[in-house]
């Protein structure tokens, strides 16, 4: 039996020592360390998540009234393409490698990721194809004057994307900038499969891992096999537009169809890539808030892993109303309703945690429990989507755009929040103010009610979504326009958020190493981490090395 | 409100003419009785789990008075797990039953002698429709025959697309099908009552993707019929209008549309032998009366912005002389 003397409880750090401004700079543009990495992650992703939400409020009060003017359609459709994607590649993409980057090595017990320079090209890959999407909005037509962006929808459906129906370069835009972050996605992908296959401190089984690591493993799996059929399909769109190719071009043979096809093996197992990192978060916060060890740990991992390789298999239900086969359609119906099994074992196994526990309602489980909630109409709505007949009525309509919202933002956002609340003493070292975490976490709560709840009613009376206005005379006013009300909240919680976050870094009071009486080993650094993590590496014994230091009369390891 | 679906709305669907849980057509109807099963499954699961979480957050919230011990550690029960993975299995397993006897039943529908045929074709951003086995082509408003219990006369829709995708939702009629090209695809309809049905393309499709709107009038037989025959007739044209005529067939406007027994016969545009026997212009967006038809003419993209059809640059006098040529068009 190896000795734990190498694991202590954490010591309170040295302040660090200001350094010159353009030292610190080159300092942050040349980093490999992982933490600084995923810090850069997570804001680059902050400043995209404000110019989404901008896209996202033009939308909105557009959309308040009928035959609303606020906007031309051509500026509507650039709108909601500019939206999807840089939400889903450039908000949520980067908050999750952000997370898993900061947190991965912290919790098996590395140093840093096995390739740290990897992970610093995969960044800045990620980051150069942000910027190039947003550069079509002066570039689009080329370099003289006015500019244009993309305006083809988020899952760019051939053959909108063609010359034909596209002209000038804002789809080339498109097509570049998900190639370029896509390699960024696979770079961090497989960066993150190492680190947690092979660098994992002594004791630290793959049974002994963290939740988060076995969750970020499905996910960094996930990402491999899911972008590169769409970095192909780019590829492939590329040719069909500058080279003559015909992959997607149905007037001279090829199919519309193949492209939806590769879309969406990466967009349906991408929905999991997304939203497992914000099961990861929630299955770290909620044992630690409701004073328990995780309920059913291998089920959860066994669940986890169903979920990765069922995801894989259930593309085609984003394509009931293609004109499959009624055997096709059978096929996708049953594998998207089975994969409600898994998900529920994880809803129940986090209530089943919280069971008999002593939970502590702070910010991070607050939003955990919003997220439980949230995550369970999302699932309920899932599966009304999953039932192919069902669904020819349902997709494409506003209740699509309320389901996906409920699962993106209220499942995974809520996550994030809570992640960002659990983890921010540990990163800065200071504790954020727990009042403004609880005013921006209820007019989050009310701002997402407002607006989701009441997306779905449009859809269920007959409303399309990407539709730059409606007829009055349709029941759609009154919804539409609540929906827009609650986007005031929404953006009011995110600025009360982010002050928070800026005032608690400068200000807040110091948080000491461990404010959570947590049990994972990221808890075990001085605070914040130095560059290296940890002094000497630790050995554990159990899922909760902090645990069994603090409780030596009754150790996990004399369970598990 | 727009007057022309006043009277969809004073039907049997109060909410919304284009809701979905106001089935009039056999499809509609099928999609509609599963939808609501499995509403009534999500329901209940949601009103238990929700119970056990939300007593769950009020049991085992932290008390004021508590001793800062830890709870009881516990760590998992094969019982318990075995039982929430077999519940939702059967859960999953009826649904799947359920939900795969409709996709059969509404996709591979017997196909009687008498059921009509309409091909259906998407443009950006308007419906053509040709009736085969007659010379009847037109756009936007589609006409079908009811269909009653003792004569089931069915409206079967092949569904072509002539640019980029498009999806045809007529939510009271049916579910959705898209429109591709180089992929036909098919659907049907049987609607159990007369009416104007609307709905529109639900598959973004290009810069007014939100003005492509559908009119389906629901007729009973003979007035169907007596439709049918005279859209087969061609063009009539009196001397009152020679001169908008001509202006007509000497301009770019034939190149795209089509008056039958005339030399216009382009494809691009709706077919406008019949244009008058329409009520609305611009794929359902406007009332088709003459001063909104001249709006049109003199700069389509006034109304709709991103119309295809490009502004012709007519004077005044000649802008009235094809207003009144189109409004003989009936």
């Amino acid at each position: 039996m190896p000795s734990s003397d190498a694991l202590t409880l954490p010591t309170p750090a040295t302040p660090a020592v200001r350094r010159p401004f353009a030292d610190a700079l080159q300092g942050w543009l040349t980093t490999v360390d992982h933490k600084r990495i995923g810090l850069l992650y997570i804001c680059y992703a902050l400043a995209f998540l404000a110019i989404g939400g901008v896209e996202a409020a033009v939308m909105r009060i557009q959309l308040a009234r009928p035959h609303g003017t606020f906007v031309s359609p051509q500026v509507f459709n650039q709108m909601f393409t500019m939206h999807g994607t840089t939400m889903i590649f450039f908000v949520v993409m980067p908050l999750v490698f952000g997370f898993a980057n900061y947190l991965v090595p912290l919790m098996i017990g590395a140093r840093d990721m096995a390739f740290p320079r990897l992970n610093a090209f995969s960044f800045w890959m990620t980051a150069l194809g942000g910027l190039f999407l947003y550069f079509s909005f002066v570039g689009g037509f080329g370099l003289y004057g006015m500019g244009t962006a993309p305006d083809v929808g988020w899952f760019a459906y051939a053959p909108l994307t063609s010359k034909t129906f596209s002209p000038g370069h804002s789809t080339d835009y498109w097509a570049i900038a998900l190639l370029i972050s896509g390699f960024g996605s696979i770079g961090t992908a497989v960066n993150i499969l190492a680190t947690i296959l092979s660098m994992r401190c002594r004791g630290m089984t793959l049974g002994k891992m963290p939740l988060l690591a076995w969750l970020n493993l499905t996910m960094a799996a996930l990402v491999i096999l899911a972008v590169s059929p769409l970095t192909a399909a780019q590829i492939m769109l590329l040719l069909d537009r500058y080279l003559g190719a015909h992959f997607f071009d149905t007037q001279a043979g090829g199919s519309a169809v193949i492209w939806m096809h590769f879309f969406w093996i990466f967009g349906h197992p991408e929905v999991y890539v997304l939203v497992i990192p914000a099961f990861a978060i929630a299955s770290e916060i909620i044992p630690v808030f409701s004073r328990k060890a995780i309920f059913g740990y291998p089920v959860m991992v066994a669940a986890t892993v169903a979920i990765g390789f069922i995801s894989m298999s259930v593309w085609a239900h984003h394509m009931f109303t293609v004109g499959m086969s009624s055997t096709a359609n059978s096929f996708f119906v049953l594998t998207t309703m089975a994969i409600a099994v898994p998900t529920g074992i994880k809803i129940f196994n986090w209530l089943a945690t919280m069971w008999g526990g002593k939970i502590q309602f702070k910010a991070p489980m607050l939003f955990c429990t919003a997220f439980l909630f949230q995550f369970l109409i999302a699932g309920l709505t899932g599966i009304m989507l999953g039932a192919a007949p069902f669904n020819w009525q349902l997709s494409g309509s506003y209740f699509v755009v309320a389901h996906f919202h409920y699962v993106i933002v209220g499942a995974i956002v809520f996550a994030i929040f809570a992640g960002f609340y659990y983890w921010f003493p540990r990163v800065s070292g200071r504790m954020y103010d727990e009042r403004l975490a609880k005013v921006h976490f209820w007019l989050f709560v009310i701002g997402f009610h407002l607006t989701f709840d009441f997306m779905h009613v449009p859809g269920l009376l007959g409303m399309p979504r990407r539709i730059y206005t409606y007829e009055p005379g349709r029941g759609w006013d009154v919804w539409n326009l609540i929906v827009t009300v609650g986007v005031a909240f929404q953006a009011a919680g995110i600025f009360v958020f982010l002050v928070n976050l800026v005032r608690s870094y400068f200000r807040g009071a110091s948080a000491g190493p461990d404010p959570w009486d947590a049990w994972t080993l990221e808890w075990s650094t001085p605070s914040p981490p130095p560059e290296h993590n940890f002094p000497s590496i630790p050995v554990v014994k159990s899922r909760r090395p902090l645990w069994d230091l603090k409780h030596p009369e009754d150790p996990d390891w004399l369970y598990e | 409100m727009n007057p022309l679906i006043g009277g969809a709305l004073a039907g049997p669907a109060p909410l919304s003419p284009t809701q979905i849980f106001a089935p009039a057509s056999t499809p509609a109807r099928s999609v509609f009785e599963l939808s609501i099963f499995v509403l009534i499954v999500a329901a209940a699961i949601f009103i238990v789990v929700f119970g056990l979480l939300t007593y769950a957050v009020w049991k085992y919230k932290r008390k004021k008075n508590d001793d800062g011990r830890e709870p009881p550690q516990i760590y998992g029960s094969n019982q318990i797990e075995l039982a929430w993975t077999i519940t939702p299995v059967l859960i999953v397993l009826v649904l799947f039953l359920a939900t795969a006897r409709v996709v059969a039943a509404v996709q591979n529908p017997p196909r009687p002698k008498n059921a009509l045929e309409v091909t259906v074709v998407g443009h950006q951003f308007w419906w053509e429709y040709r009736y085969p086995g007659t010379d009847v082509v037109t756009a936007n408003e589609l006409h079908v025959p009811v269909s009653d219990a003792a004569n089931p006369t069915p409206t079967f829709l092949k569904l072509l697309s002539a640019d980029t995708d498009h999806s045809f939702w007529v939510p009271r009629l049916a579910g959705k099908t898209d429109l591709i090209p180089n992929f036909p695809n098919q659907t049907w309809i049987e609607p159990k009552e007369t009416g104007l049905f609307l709905g529109q393309c639900a598959q973004y499709c290009g810069t007014q993707h939100a003005k492509m709107l559908l009119r389906v009038y629901v007729q009973p037989r003979e007035e169907f019929e007596r439709w049918l025959f005279e859209q087969s007739q061609p063009a009539n044209s009196s001397e009152a209008v020679a001169e908008g005529r001509k202006i007509f067939e000497h301009t770019a406007c034939i190149n795209c549309h089509t008056v039958a027994g005339t030399a216009a016969n382009g494809r691009f545009g709706p077919d406008l032998t019949h244009l008058m026997s329409r009520e609305t212009i611009g794929a359902g967006l406007v009332p088709n009366t003459p001063e909104n038809l001249r709006r049109w003419i003199q700069d389509p993209a006034a109304i709709k912005p991103g119309s295809l059809m490009p502004a012709m640059g007519m004077s005044g006098r000649e802008l009235d002389a094809v207003t009144a040529y189109m409004a003989s068009l009936r």
